[in-house]
């Protein structure tokens, strides 16, 4: 079985209890949920302009399940292309490793500071902090991240990581944290656009190098490309001397036909927009035109161990879109933090742990922060069935735990017991009979409080309505006999 | 042994299953019914929604449309491919920029320049994206970043409504900026707001007969 992966990629503590903090936050909770309602209606009505959007998926996921099919050769081809148009291209095994080249790297050109562009994978190795441990300062140049950065806070989100704040909020960390602001600085988005431009332009005039991410890289040509909004990441991709991109190895696609697919379904999936304001594509270096010494670090730390398990591999097709946390009712209410992980929300709750290994305690949570809706599987522009991937997962914990504790553990006992439940007509009968008791266990306000053993996460925050007299398999048959 | 075999290794262990690629299943759009007047309307519409400035004009009126777009510049840089005629009616106050190979404009220069004028490659209509391919008439990719102000020839013969319509008219290998819009962000409460860090106004020429 492939190392698992390192960084930040685990959770801070077990869901349910951070979940329980997170919600008792009702600014965030009131923030996101405008957010999330808002976006989803966007979403729904460009993705309502094309008639074609179920091809599209279709495609999308093709392209992507038979480029983890041919991994290997897909990423040795991209290497080909890329160096032959004077790239270089760097492999890391783990978090740890990638940072300690892109360190180097940055250490080569002897600047002191960098400028970057959003990027999932810097923040998975936790690029930042050790670049400011070994000395040098890295500028987050997207809105969001700046907010995020200024604010001394995390993302809670992987399109717009500052989601969980409002407008109010964001002005009051400028005001604070900007060297340079005006005091008289309104909560207009306009006005704290603007502020972040005069904050940002010398850094991007005078920055001698650059760290991006990727949204995909096509292997047939060599290519990379950036889909962003503000402009940051042109600046970045074009102005300074040095370009350094850090790429997870599954962003990888095999023709460069292909973005004609992911660039139709990722804006409409993630902004709700026909479109991004602005998307770079470079491939290697070009004489005259942009950074002149531009590399690549391809990061594996865990996708190897992710490839390895054949019912949770498509996980890896995710194109991050973030349409499924937008949709997601768990998501909305506890907010992006409560996962711990970089990755979030329905796709977090399956990346995570697949990517560091189900039977890493940290992770053994994740798997059940989720009301197996569907409505994530729904909204994925390359139709990642979250659900089931969440279930198998649900599966893999149970074994890590029995094989840990050599006992059957209460989840245990709970899936037995449900599978004999369901198994037959006349067992679910038999526990019906039981209905009745519930209701002793409820108090006079007819619901039930706490839960025993592993079920009391459910009534933590919530309180179970006592069941009904009669189940309905009752009812019904009472209803038949007396007609 | 090197991180790259390692991780090559890694991916042979972990598809050890040896999982089929299938035929990609292209059903979606690649071909337009649109007539040349429709394809206009759904541009125009597109980049109106983005708050772009749109004009539709004829190619003998480019000179005195650039100059209308540019009254309040004071210096307009313009890569060296770009047809010069068509920054001939602009008034004597305002200071030609040429960026050409030998001859570039340092990025403190770019920043205090006011605008730039260049031409495109292919616009998607259904989508409101004008592509960039740095060919002589657009010039350098910071040439079209740097300055706040950005006017955009876009030929009528370039439009195609489907993304995958324009896919053939690009040499992909060349630096590519696609543009849906001035500089916006919605990074706070999910609001498209225009005008961060790329040019802030975006006017957009649709030019019949070229
Ligand atoms: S899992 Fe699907 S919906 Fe969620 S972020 Fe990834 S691509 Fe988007």
């Amino acid at each position: 079985m492939p190392a698992g992966g390192q960084g930040n990629l685990f959770e801070q503590e077990p869901f349910p209890k951070a979940a329980h903090r997170e919600l008792g936050n009702t600014q965030m909770r009131k923030n996101l949920r405008h957010a999330t309602h808002s976006i989803r209606d966007k979403r729904l009505k460009v993705v309502g302009e094309l008639p074609d959007w179920e091809a599209l998926r279709d495609a999308g996921s093709t392209i992507k399940n038979n480029s983890m099919a041919t991994l290997e050769e897909r990423l040795l081809e991209f290497e080909k292309n890329f160096t032959a148009r004077g790239g270089v291209v760097h492999w890391a095994r783990d978090a740890d490793e990638a940072n300690k080249i892109v360190t180097d790297l940055v250490r080569g050109t002897g600047a002191t500071e960098v400028v970057k562009v959003k990027s999932m994978a810097t923040q998975e190795i936790g690029l930042n902090e050790h670049l400011e441990s070994e000395g040098i300062d890295a500028f987050e140049t997207d809105l969001a991240e700046l907010i995020v950065q200024l604010g001394h806070d995390k993302p809670s989100h992987i399109l717009v990581p500052a989601i969980h704040k409002n407008r109010t909020e964001v002005r009051d960390i400028f005001l604070k944290e900007m060297p340079v602001v005006d005091p008289n600085l309104t909560d207009e988005p306009a006005k704290l656009a603007e502020a972040a431009r005069a904050h940002l332009r010398k850094k991007f005039l005078a920055a001698k190098v650059a760290i991006s991410g990727a949204n995909f890289a096509l292997a047939d040509t060599g290519t990379l490309g950036v889909v962003e909004s503000e402009g940051n990441g042109r600046m970045c991709l074009t102005l300074p001397e040095t370009l350094i991109t850090v790429m997870g190895i599954e962003k990888v696609l095999p023709h460069w036909e292909d973005i004609e697919v992911f660039m139709q379904l990722l804006p409409r999936s993630s902004t709700g927009e026909r479109m991004n304001p602005y998307t770079s594509l470079w491939t290697g270096v070009t004489e005259d035109d942009g950074p002149q010494n531009v590399h690549i670090v391809l990061l594996d730390n865990g996708r190897t161990r992710a490839l390895a398990d054949r019912f949770g591999r498509t996980a890896l097709n995710c194109i991050r879109c973030s349409a499924c946390m937008n949709v997601c009712p768990v998501y909305e209410r506890t907010g992006g933090h409560a996962y711990g992980s970089t990755y979030p929300g329905p796709i977090g709750a399956i990346l995570s742990p697949l990517l560091t290994g189900i039977e890493v305690e940290e992770n053994g949570s994740l798997p059940y922060a989720s009301s197996l809706c569907g409505a994530c599987y729904e909204a994925c522009p390359v139709k990642i069935n979250i659900p089931e991937i969440l279930v198998h997962l649900r599966g893999e914990d149970v074994d890590a735990k029995r094989e840990k504790h050599k006992l059957p553990t209460q989840m245990d006992l709970l899936m037995k017991g449900g599978s004999w439940a369901l198994g037959k007509g006349k067992n679910i009968g038999l526990l019906e009979k039981a209905l009745p008791l519930g209701r002793l266990a409820a108090g006079k306000d007819k619901k039930i409080k706490k839960l025993p053993g592993i079920a009391a996460g459910w009534t933590q925050s919530r309180d179970i309505p006592a069941p009904p007299n009669k189940s309905f398999r009752d009812w019904w048959s009472d209803e038949k006999e007396s007609k | 042994m090197s991180a790259k075999e390692e991780i090559l290794g890694r991916i042979r262990t972990a598809l050890a299953d040896t999982p089929v690629t299938e035929e990609v299943p292209r059903e979606y759009r690649t071909t337009s019914t649109m007539s040349q007047e429709q394809l206009i309307e759904l541009l125009v519409d597109r980049l109106v929604d983005y708050k772009a400035g749109v004009d539709v004009i004829e190619a003998e009126q480019i000179p005195d449309f650039v100059a209308s777009k540019l009254k309040d510049a004071s210096s307009v840089v313009y890569p060296q491919g770009l047809d010069a005629r068509w920054l001939s009616a602009l008034g004597s106050e305002v200071e030609l920029r040429l960026d050409a190979p030998g001859a570039r404009l340092s990025v403190a220069e770019l920043d205090a320049t006011s605008a730039v004028v260049t031409s495109s490659a292919v616009s998607v209509a259904e989508s409101g994206t004008i592509i960039l391919d740095g060919q002589p008439d657009q010039g350098r990719r910071a040439i079209s970043l740097v300055p706040d102000h950005h006017v955009c020839i876009v030929p009528v013969s370039t439009i195609v409504q489907l993304l995958p319509e324009a896919m053939p008219r690009l040499s992909i290998t060349r630096p590519l900026t696609w543009i849906s819009g001035p500089s916006a962000t919605s990074d706070i409460e999910l609001e498209r707001v225009e005008g961060v860090h790329g040019p802030r106004t975006l006017d957009v020429l649709m030019v019949r007969g070229l």
